[in-house]
């Protein structure tokens, strides 16, 4: 709808900024991701589906090195990287925007979206150096919505929190942003705006990871989706590669078709 | 088709065709301040309003009840010299009370630093020099062993402390011996409480300190103006300026009124612990407000998962916390070592800590984290010292003494509790 050169990800050339290659990990005795395999692309959304316990969120803090992998390989553009700790994943530029949105109520809009990376001029910080950036960072994204770059965040609205966060991840010029389902607590009008805001990051060449439980919001944005189905990748495909009963069946058996897992392993 | 996205993007954005952020501008008019403050206020964030209202209304009460005793140079000073132990402690509290911890503790650490102060001029016939670093050292190493009880090892700030204050009282009672009192002669560490600068340096410092804060109050308006950042009204920044000028110059004539009851000797000018205090309160403000180190505290204290995604060493902030609380600590029992010109066994014990939360809290910083700051100390410092004053001056009985203090550490953290819940529902 926003863009017409939108190539729904059939023409995935390039290199991929992430790619999972049998990643597996355990809490304990229970195995919560096998043999996971992902690719994510520049420029595209690739919506991460799954049931609740799927895994999603245990891939994801994965990638930003909170419970980091157990085995298997991670490249990020084109590299073998490994991913410890949060700060491994700050160095290669991945950003995660969680659901519950991770701000310090008690800080304003600036210093939340500098928040672990503040500006300095010696030991003094550089606040204006920040606000500018800033709010610069929040014009170009178009965010109209916010009153005052000083404004504390607890005086913010979901979907306003959820912009912060997001522009929080173009400010630091990142090359992969995840997005935990940012639209999960929002209205239409705000859900509207997050989506928008999804597509212009896209399109402003950050490859993006897109959870979500909304078929709506999938159709809507997403380039590419992967369906995970407890704690294996079932698909990863073009959009236009799929329909929403197909999504939905991979989601709920983790098969559709000639798309989706094995008999094998969905025994184990 | 085309005309209707473009119908699409009118609708979405036609009002503001500028920048957006017209709250950072509208907020530049008086009007908008004020209409700015009195939503802070409403919404639960009453500052330093607290502190001043109860400082205001407490003279107004003791000089009613005690005319003739309590507003005059002397008691003032004496007063001033109070607080000054309990402002120190507070200001350390503070550090622990944003990460939405606690140190019941901090009073009586503060006693094992005298005792270590004391035994080392006296006993071991040290200088100065050595003490008071020792002192300091002693505290610093206290803060590190509880920081990492409760940043590494993981167990609540409130009974780690719990268990130490038991554990240190016997430590000092240990270090002075039963029922003893060692007297601390040593000249340079009477002088800070028992002194006065010269009126002429006084004097100079007062005009320095009035001054340096109107120039980088001005010049920081004039950045941000320049820069078209966020910034408030000239007027309310001159009307800081003028008020913290009056109120410098102010107390430091008080100070410089000679004071002494007979007329045979002189006694005018601002004792030491006094500027030592507000340089202190400098220090800290500066470490809390334009170090990364403190906004991370602030981040920590507001919310300890955000700061962790953050990339922010958690743990380290937290052990620092104490680390930094229990040195001030140590500076506020100095200062009360100059006081009594003596340590006893019962150091830093007593109603000591109650105090120095007390001011904290009554100064704006929150029981539950993440809101601060260092002039909190002072100003809860003044009223806490204004009561124990008041009260020593009006002859109360040591039993209500204890009751009215409580009450009133029991109503500042309601007004704190209150000021949450009505943060949160105002979202």
């Amino acid at each position: 709808m926003s863009a017409p050169e939108r190539d729904h990800g059939t023409t995935a050339v390039g290199r991929p900024t992430l790619e999972l290659r049998g990643v597996d990990k355990s809490f304990g005795a229970v195995q919560v991701l096998h043999d996971v395999h992902l690719t994510v692309y520049p420029g595209k959304v690739t919506a991460l589906v799954g049931d609740n316990g799927a895994g999603k969120s245990t891939l994801i803090k994965g990638i930003a090195g909170i419970h980091p992998f157990d085995s298997g390989e991670v490249e990020f553009e084109g590299e073998k990287v490994t991913l410890h700790s949060p700060r491994d994943a700050a160095r290669l530029r991945i950003e995660v925007v969680y659901q519950d949105l991770a701000l310090a109520d008690n800080l304003d809009v600036v210093q939340n979206m500098f928040l672990g990376r503040e500006r300095k001029r010696g030991i003094l910080l550089d606040e204006q150096s920040m606000e500018e950036a800033a709010r610069d960072t929040l014009g170009k994204l178009s965010v109209r919505t916010l009153k005052s770059v000083r404004q504390l965040v607890s005086s913010l609205s979901g979907g306003q929190r959820q912009t912060v966060a997001i522009a929080k991840a173009v400010l630091w010029e990142s090359k992969l942003v995840i997005l935990d389902e940012p639209t999960a607590a929002l209205g239409v009008a705000q859900t509207r705006q997050v989506l928008d805001l999804v597509r212009r990051l896209a399109d402003a060449g950050h490859a993006v990871v897109f959870i979500t439980h909304n078929m709506v919001d999938v159709f809507e944005v997403a380039d590419r989706v992967a369906a995970l189905y407890l704690g294996r990748v079932a698909a990863d495909v073009p959009i236009d590669q799929v329909d929403r009963t197909q999504v939905i069946e991979l989601i709920t058996s983790g098969q559709s078709g000639d798309l989706g897992l094995s008999a094998e392993d969905l025994e184990d | 088709m085309s005309s209707n996205t473009l119908t699409a993007a009118e609708a979405s954005g036609p009002q503001k065709p500028a920048a957006g952020f017209e709250g950072d501008r509208q907020d530049n008019t008086l009007g908008g301040a004020v209409r700015g403050y009195l939503d802070k206020l409403r919404g639960g964030d009453l500052g330093a309003l607290p502190a001043v209202l109860g400082i205001i209304t407490l003279g107004i009460l003791f000089t009613v009840l005690r005319p003739g005793t309590f507003l005059t140079p002397l008691n003032l000073a004496n007063l001033a010299v109070q607080a000054t132990p309990i402002i120190v402690l507070a200001m350390g509290l503070v550090f622990v009370l944003l990460l939405g911890e606690i140190d019941l503790s901090a009073g009586v650490v503060s006693g094992v630093c005298s005792a270590v102060l004391a035994q080392l001029l006296v006993q071991g016939g040290f200088g100065w020099p050595v003490a008071v670093l020792a002192a300091i050292v002693t505290g610093a190493v206290i803060g590190m062993f509880t920081g990492s009880l409760v940043g590494m090892v993981g167990i609540p700030s409130f009974v780690v402390t719990l268990a130490l204050f038991l554990g240190w009282q016997g430590v000092t009672l240990r270090l002075i011996g039963q029922g003893g009192t060692v007297p601390v002669r040593e000249p340079v560490i009477r002088a800070l409480a028992n002194e006065n600068l010269p009126l002429a340096v006084g004097w100079a410092l007062a005009v320095l300190v009035a001054v340096g804060y109107a120039a980088i109050e001005l010049w920081r308006w004039r950045a941000k103006r320049a820069r078209d950042l966020a910034h408030q009204p000239l007027v309310l920044v001159v009307l800081r300026v003028v008020l913290m000028a009056v109120v410098v110059l102010g107390v430091t004539w008080i100070l410089s009124q000679d004071r002494a009851l007979s007329a045979a000797v002189d006694l005018a000018g601002i004792p030491y612990a006094i500027p030592l205090v507000i340089l202190l309160l400098l220090v800290v403000t500066f470490v809390l407000s334009r170090t990364s180190f403190g906004r991370h505290m602030y981040a920590v204290g507001g919310n300890a998962e955000a700061a962790r995604r953050a990339g922010i060493n958690v743990t380290r902030i937290r052990v620092m916390a104490f680390v930094i609380s229990s040195s001030l600590a140590a500076i506020s029992g100095i200062l009360a070592t100059s006081r009594l010109s003596s340590v006893t066994p019962d150091a830093g014990a007593g109603n000591t800590l109650l105090y120095a939360v007390g001011a904290a809290v009554i100064g704006g910083t929150s029981l539950f984290g993440g809101r601060g700051r260092a002039r909190d100390a002072l100003l809860g410092g003044l009223v806490i010292a204004i009561i124990a004053n008041g009260l020593g001056l009006l002859g109360v009985a040591a039993y209500l003494n204890f009751v009215i203090t409580g009450g009133v550490l029991l109503l500042a953290a309601s007004v704190d509790a209150l000021a949450r819940r009505r943060a949160a529902t105002a979202r």
